[in-house]
């Protein structure tokens, strides 16, 4: 299947999310209010996996968790299957960047917490969360604590107990943020590979534009205020040019390459520094320099 | 290389630990030793033996300087001096003595007839401050935990409560002795008092406390505000819940003295009194030191079961310490133990074949 039938195809599918120029101001200090966001508009649709990288402030954290309902939107509209969001719910799984398991649950206890909160009896959630597990990999740490894991694992867990929960949509902030980068290119692979398993929407944020950029099917790029933006604000969503499923080799691709590029022209717009004008730091002292 | 034990931030060995440990009782112990002992450090007084021409009698205390003047006195005089041996004032009795009577106290029948043991004294001591925070326990520990999740309730509940714990609890007393009479409701009214309001604000602190992610977490998944309460705040809380109850327990035992020196004299604190009135101060300190091996005693105690109660916190008690529990808790436990057998083997959980 050819990259722009694929695209056709997504386009065909429903929209599972569908956010209308959505705003953000928090109440600042002084009586102000800091906008966080500004005028964001943009559709997923059904099975898509659609990342959000931009640069440290501009607002993905808010974005995802108002689209999560942990944080009330100022203006501007949620909406999941076209019911407006308000309040958090099991329909929207979510996936910290920092570690959220439970600990004075076992591990599988945790991936059974949002089955037991929609009244599935204790033996179905149970024999249901080890399949969970069994798809993250992790069965054999099932009566394990979650401080006896790595951090690779206890991210693997918490997206075993989101998807258990059974959303339309699973949201994640920087889950991998914390990794280091081989445990991060495994995890990586791993969630293309229950997302190939799972009939689930993907919205990921994350600041590491190769990680955007070979997850995704769209990358939306948000933008820092600006003059004429007083809060963050979608730059652009751009289509991944890869065909499905992804291997690490892509990243070498002229395609992978384009892309990066130009997502990254986005995000730094070419500036010239004027370098005579910084000051010059002096670490060592009179005598002892190299140059 | 760590740093070590002294440094800020420092580690500290196992076996330093257990030696510090030690060292925190035996230098104060090694302090208290000195000063009885050995006679030039303090020794203020003189205890007389010969008066002499004096106009001292045996057995009398005179400060140094007195005595001394009264020596030159008589060789003036061309009388007899009088003749004693240093010693401190009677208020610091030396710890062999102090040692005698935390021995004699348990053994001596009470001086008059009908008047508590010492151990009798000690248990009514006890009782009063397990029920004074049970009742605290059973009212703060629910509201303090409210107070910390919900918002809107600790608007509503910690103000006044903040107002009240700065009245200080002796300052019911007569009140208490009104409404309640003179045995030990009134007592227990003021370890309630003196413990209720803290464990409210301390709680609910410890209960806002709990990492925010965690509630988020759980909201995500369809937590409603009853599960989220039961399932996530009260667990999530409940290391932390343990340790704040073991520092109140402690808070209440400073409420006993009071406590029981309100209508009918009672307990410990009485025996303590009484022995006060007779100048028995080795008696005084032994109750003092009983006070305080009861508290330090069941604090250890406490601990102990706590790092047995919370598996999931990590820390991993020593194999020994973990047979030793497993047979003190067995009782405890064997109610669940046979629940969860005749689960197992009910008909309906038989496996088919
Ligand atoms: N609770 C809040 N109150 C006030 N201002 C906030 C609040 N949360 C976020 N902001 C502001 O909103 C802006 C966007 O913050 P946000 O956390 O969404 O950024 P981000 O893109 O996630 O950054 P990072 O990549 O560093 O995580 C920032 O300017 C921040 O100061
Ligand atoms: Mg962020």
């Amino acid at each position: 299947m050819s990259v722009s039938d694929r695209f056709r195809r997504i386009a065909a599918r429903p929209v599972v999310l569908d956010v209308q120029h959505l705003g953000m101001a928090f109440p600042g200090s002084g009586g102000g209010v800091v906008h966080a966001l500004h005028d964001v508009s943009f559709q997923v649709r059904r099975r898509e996996f659609v990342t959000v990288v931009g640069a440290s402030g501009c607002g993905k954290s808010t974005l995802v968790r108002i689209l999560a309902g942990l944080t009330a939107h100022s203006s501007g509209e949620v909406l999941l299957d076209g019911r407006p969001v308000n309040g958090p719910g099991p329909d929207r799984g979510m996936v910290f960047q920092g570690y959220t398991l439970f600990p004075w649950l076992s591990v599988l206890k945790n991936v059974m917490f949002g089955l037991e909160m929609q009244e599935v009896g204790h033996d179905a959630a149970r024999a249901e969360a080890l399949q969970w597990l069994d798809l993250v990999g992790l069965a054999h740490k099932a009566e394990a604590w979650p401080h006896q894991l790595s951090g690779g694992q206890r991210q693997r867990v918490a997206i075993a107990r989101a998807l258990a929960a059974k959303p339309r949509i699973l949201l994640m902030d920087e889950p991998f943020g914390a990794l280091d980068p081989q445990t991060r290119a495994n995890l990586q692979e791993h969630l293309l590979q229950i997302w190939s398993h799972v009939d689930i929407t993907i919205v990921f944020i994350t600041h590491d534009i190769d990680e955007a950029v070979w997850l995704a099917d769209r990358v939306l790029v948000l933008q820092p205020p600006d003059a004429a933006h007083p809060g963050g604000w979608l730059r652009e969503a751009v289509e991944v040019p890869l065909p499905v499923p992804r291997t690490r080799a892509m990243l070498a691709s002229d395609a992978f390459r384009a892309t990066r590029e130009r997502i990254d022209a986005l995000i730094h717009p070419p500036q010239v520094h004027a370098a005579e004008r910084l000051p010059v730091f002096k670490l060592t002292q009179a005598g002892d320099e190299i140059l | 290389m760590a740093r070590g034990g002294w440094r800020v931030g420092g580690e500290l060995s196992p076996r330093s630990a257990a030696v510090l440990w030690c060292c925190a009782f035996l230098l104060p112990l090694a302090a208290w030793c000195a000063v009885s002992y050995v006679p030039w450090l303090w020794h203020p007084q003189v205890l007389i033996s010969e008066p002499g021409g004096s106009s001292y009698s045996a057995g009398m205390r005179v400060e140094r300087a007195d005595f001394a003047a009264a020596q030159r006195e008589a060789a003036s005089a061309g009388t007899a001096p009088p003749s004693g041996e240093r010693v401190n004032p009677i208020f610091l009795p030396a710890p062999h003595a102090v040692g005698q009577a935390l021995w004699t106290g348990f053994t001596t029948p009470p001086l008059r007839r009908g008047d508590p043991w010492l151990h009798e004294s000690l248990g009514h001591s006890v009782s009063v401050i397990l029920w004074g925070f049970v009742i605290a326990s059973l009212i703060g520990v629910p509201l303090g935990i409210l107070c910390g999740a919900v918002p809107a309730m600790a608007r509503l509940v910690e103000p006044f409560v903040d107002f009240i714990r700065y009245m200080p609890a002796p300052a019911f007393g007569a009140l208490c002795v009104a409404v309640l009479g003179i045995n030990d409701a009134p007592k227990i009214a003021i370890i309630v008092i003196g413990t209720l309001f803290q464990m409210v604000l301390v709680i609910a602190n410890t209960t806002r406390n709990l990492d925010r992610s965690l509630v988020e977490a759980a909201l995500t998944l369809g937590a409603s505000d009853k599960r989220l309460l039961l399932r996530v705040v009260v667990p999530g809380i409940l290391p932390n819940l343990y340790t704040d109850l073991r520092v109140l327990l402690g808070w209440a035992w400073t409420y006993l003295i009071v406590a029981e020196l309100i209508g009918a004299s009672s307990g410990i604190s009485w025996y303590i009194n009484q022995q006060g009135k007779y100048r028995a101060y080795e008696n005084v300190f032994a109750g003092i030191i009983l006070i305080g091996i009861i508290g330090l005693v069941s604090d250890q105690v406490l601990a102990w079961i706590g790092r047995f109660l919370f598996p999931w916190s990590g820390q991993r008690p020593s194999k020994p310490s973990q047979i030793a529990f497993a047979i003190v808790s067995f009782p405890l436990r064997l109610p669940w133990i046979l629940l969860v057998l005749a689960r197992k083997h009910h008909p309906a959980n038989q496996v088919k074949p």
